[in-house]
């Protein structure tokens, strides 16, 4: 599936967010020179196709006591990361969770859990609670902290990108 | 509570927060329908939204989009940045509107702080050097958009770039336990 020229337009308009107006369709519309209801109507597609995961509230952790931040990462035997990444991704405190390529000889994880907590300390417990559901599934582990956010934009198009055509 | 710049956020916020995860509403007045939710009027809940944003306490409020969907790339990538050139090489990765995050990390190596089932922390790569330091996602209409932005990136910078794509997605959402949070709540 490919964006569509409504979907890019759409994307594009709402690059920095929905419009914080009693009808925000109604003026997203406008600007893209559609009705309220074909945006409402093309949006609830969007969802329905997962190209919008959701629409609502973005935190800043940081400014709501979540302040540490720490990626954790195992070294799961590959027969048993998929069904243990499952059960770690339910886990409290984990937001994102994904089975990624080893990188050996250097970096011998393969799953990645990223952990929030209000201390380095709730992040280790949490890490802790992970160490035990993996088991012996589990070789080795690390956890990388967040010291700065460098950047944080979150998706851009580009107008000119040509593969979005 | 306070927040670390003295952002006060309240216990309408802290329910705003809780029922603006998802599912805000596709319906002519959303604002509305979900200010009658709260008890509170529309004026009161833009209003609310519109600070909550302005300080910061939201990065975004409206869609998230997944351009995996649509073909779109994000790559997870680290490199290991001598100290001395972290500053410059920060500002040639981030100057790359395809990054769309990047973030310093750094290993806390503590022996044994995971005893149980022999499942070591660390010592795979204790004396990796230096450590991978620098973590960014490059955002890309495709994966070879994506690529292409990491291979200037390695040329610009003369430093390695480890590509960590995503094999398979198990959880990406945080909905964080905001109980506590606001002032006074129990």
């Amino acid at each position: 599936m490919a964006l569509s020229e409504l979907d890019r337009r759409l994307v594009a308009a709402l690059q920095s967010g929905l419009p914080l107006v009693p009808r925000p369709y109604e003026a997203l519309g406008a600007s893209l020179g559609i009705s309220a209801d074909a945006v409402r109507e093309h949006m609830a597609r969007m969802l329905e196709s997962g190209l919008i995961r959701r629409i609502g509230a973005v935190p800043n952790h940081y400014k709501l006591g979540f302040t540490a931040n720490g990626m954790s990462v195992w070294d799961v035997a590959d027969d048993a990361v998929d069904e243990l990444g499952a059960r770690v991704a339910a886990l409290p405190g984990v937001s994102h969770c994904y089975r990624r390529p080893r990188r050996l000889p250097g970096w011998p994880y393969n799953l990645f859990a990223m952990l929030h907590g209000r201390s380095r300390d709730d992040v280790q417990r949490q890490a802790d609670r992970i160490a035990t559901l993996l088991g012996s599934a589990c070789r080795c582990h690390d956890i990388l902290y967040s010291t700065a956010i460098l950047k944080k934009t979150g998706l851009r198009l580009r107008d000119d990108s040509p593969a979005l055509d | 509570m306070h927040s670390d710049d003295g952002t006060r956020i309240d216990r309408i916020d802290q329910r705003l927060l809780e029922r603006l995860h998802g599912g805000f509403p596709l319906v002519d007045r959303p604002f509305a329908a979900v200010g009658e939710e709260l008890g509170c009027s529309e004026d009161e809940v833009i209003e609310r939204l519109s600070s909550l944003l302005a300080h910061g306490v939201l990065t975004r409020f409206g869609p998230l989009f997944q351009i995996e969907r649509a073909g779109g790339s994000f790559v997870l990538a680290a490199m290991a940045v001598p100290e001395e050139r972290f500053d410059a090489v920060a500002r040639a990765v981030n100057a790359w509107p395809e990054v769309a995050h990047n973030y310093r990390r750094e290993s806390r190596d503590r022996a044994g702080a995971c005893a149980p089932q022999g499942c070591r922390r660390g010592g795979a790569v204790a004396e990796r050097e230096p450590e991978l330091n620098m973590w960014l996602v490059v955002a890309a209409v495709s994966a070879e958009a994506a690529e292409q932005v990491l291979r200037r990136i390695e040329a610009d910078t003369g430093l390695g770039v480890w590509r960590f794509p995503k094999e398979r997605e198990f959880k990406v959402e945080l909905k964080l336990p905001l109980a506590g949070v606001a002032d006074g709540a129990v």
